[in-house]
């Protein structure tokens, strides 16, 4: 317990749990209660996620199921190098203000720590500056950890465009004419999703893909090797790092699914039995239900 | 040490910050404000980003590398497009009017270049929409079978000839129409799996935000511990 309390993170939440309580009934008639809903939503599923986050700090060892798509970017960068091609690496054409891109940016410190690793040769086109100037940073300590600081260069990461299809004929360009080996798009994606994995498909390039945008994964399913699908770009991080804090924070996703599908579960055969039985007071529940998750407008 | 924990402490404030804007009244400038920073942080940040372009291809034309001839071609156009946009060449209403005023050079390059090239790579969409069609409807297992006659009644019923073929249907069957059978795979099947995707991509998003305001998640500051 002593040992809990030298963690200076710990501190910082005691600290935030001593401000809330104090703060707490004076902020209570400025909540606005609409969004109690979401807010207990939130307080149940981000402190489960919390919860194993700590618990694995802790020493708890936490199952990762094999995610096919992540354990292939290994291949896919070991591959590159013996062909002596690059790996092309796109993180989506979105700014940093999309968790997606985000996401992106700590799968491409993983992945440059592989290819440092193998010393391959990375190819960064970015349709954002301040992407750009992240992915440069991430990147750099990437090689530095993998103890090639020597083998960075930060010109291939680059700004071509925020224009989405001047983004697009750039980056088709550079494939038909380079010929990346391995072709890996993580972030959030419209319509060049298909544009890309074509492109990357008719050169033969290994194409390994994840993002969070429904529309775009049918797209991506069908023309690329491996698609991580929704969650799993948001795992990616955690599978490649290994980071127990990290795995931990997946067991909490998981207790958000199960309490997503238990009430699913209970609002499925609510809504049937009111409608079977015509009870007036099932279908109050079964509405009640509904409520507790839906979004009530400003 | 403060190149980590000034931008954890930044990224933790803000994100709580903003969460606190959603929940509390009082608060409603914030997330409006905030989203002014960051359009201001990145407008900065496209200075570097434009004169990374400008090094990149400048040098790429004075090594002679190959596709350079290329690379004349972007600088040309980048500098046009500033120096139109900028300095409002041609606009009718002068400095103070609008950027995309009728007549300016900048509108031009808008209309006349930028459009098109634009629509004509949006245009290849549909030849790839085909060839990755062609591949993933194959019918080489029950899955991919199944996913085909799906596409297929999707297709046609979007379109009238779904409509025609199954016009003779009597009434009562008339839910076997391709179009129902269509508008019903799109609103039970389809929805009820993307929904399960969508609660998914929820609770990453929800989990990444919470490990990223908590400094948990440190991969995108290049994995450094402070």
């Amino acid at each position: 317990m002593r040992q809990t309390w030298k963690n200076p993170r710990s501190l910082f939440a005691l600290v935030i749990f001593v401000l809330l309580l104090v703060l707490a009934p004076r902020a209570l008639h400025q909540f606005d209660r609409r969004h109690a809903n979401l807010f207990v939503v939130l307080l149940i599923v981000g402190g489960a996620i919390l919860f194993y986050t700590f618990r694995a700090q802790r020493g708890v060892k936490y199952f990762i199921r094999k995610i096919p798509g992540i354990a292939a970017i290994e291949e896919a960068v070991g591959r590159a190098t013996e062909m002596g091609r690059p790996v092309l690496y796109v993180a989506g054409t979105q700014d940093l203000d999309n968790v997606q891109t985000v996401a992106g940016i700590t799968i491409l410190s993983s992945v440059a720590k592989r290819i440092a690793d193998y010393d391959a040769h990375l190819e960064m086109p970015t349709s954002r500056s301040l992407v750009m100037t992240t992915a440069r940073e991430t990147v750099k300590e990437s090689y530095l950890s993998a103890g090639r600081p020597d083998a960075y260069n930060e010109e291939h990461i680059y700004y071509v465009t925020d224009e989405q299809f001047g983004f697009v004929a750039y980056v088709n360009g550079y494939m038909v004419r380079q010929r990346p080996a391995t072709c890996i798009y993580m972030g959030a994606f419209f319509a060049e999703s298909l544009i890309f994995a074509e492109t990357g498909h008719s050169i033969g390039a290994v194409q390994i893909a994840g993002t969070a945008m429904p529309q775009q994964l049918p797209f991506f399913v069908a023309a690329c090797d491996y698609t991580l699908i929704g969650e799993e770009l948001f795992a990616t991080s955690a599978y490649l790092s290994q980071d127990p804090k990290l795995i931990g924070s997946l067991r909490g996703q998981d207790f958000g699914k199960a309490f997503a599908m238990f009430f699913i579960l209970l609002g499925s055969i609510l809504t049937t039995l009111a409608f079977l039985s015509k009870s007036d007071a099932l279908a109050q529940v079964s509405q009640w239900v509904q409520g507790l998750f839906t979004i009530k407008s400003s | 040490m403060i190149r980590v924990t000034l931008p954890v402490l930044i990224t933790s404030v803000v994100g709580f910050l903003l969460v606190i804007a959603f929940f509390f009244r009082g608060f409603d400038r914030v997330n409006s404000d905030l989203s002014e920073y960051f359009n201001i942080i990145a407008a900065v940040a496209f200075i570097l980003g434009g004169g990374n372009l400008l090094r990149m291809h400048l040098d790429k034309v004075q090594r002679r590398r190959p596709g350079w001839p290329y690379s004349i071609v972007t600088v040309i156009a980048f500098l046009f497009t500033l120096i139109a946009g900028l300095f409002k060449v041609g606009n009718s209403q002068g400095w103070t009017g609008p950027v995309e005023a009728q007549g300016s050079w900048f509108n031009f390059a808008y209309d006349a270049m930028f459009n098109p090239l634009q629509a004509t790579m949006f245009s290849l969409l549909a030849f790839f929409v085909a060839s990755a069609s062609y591949r993933a409807f194959r019918a080489r297992n029950v899955e991919a079978t199944l996913l085909l006659v799906a596409a297929l009644i999707i297709l046609l019923g979007r379109t009238f000839v779904g409509g025609v073929l199954t016009s003779w249907l009597p009434q009562p069957l008339q839910f076997l129409s391709i179009p129902n059978l269509s508008n019903w795979i799109m609103s039970t099947v389809n929805l009820a799996g993307a929904r399960a995707i969508i609660i998914g991509i929820g609770l990453g998003v929800i989990s990444t935000s919470l490990k990223i305001i908590l400094g948990i998640e440190r991969s995108y500051l290049g994995g450094r511990e402070s």
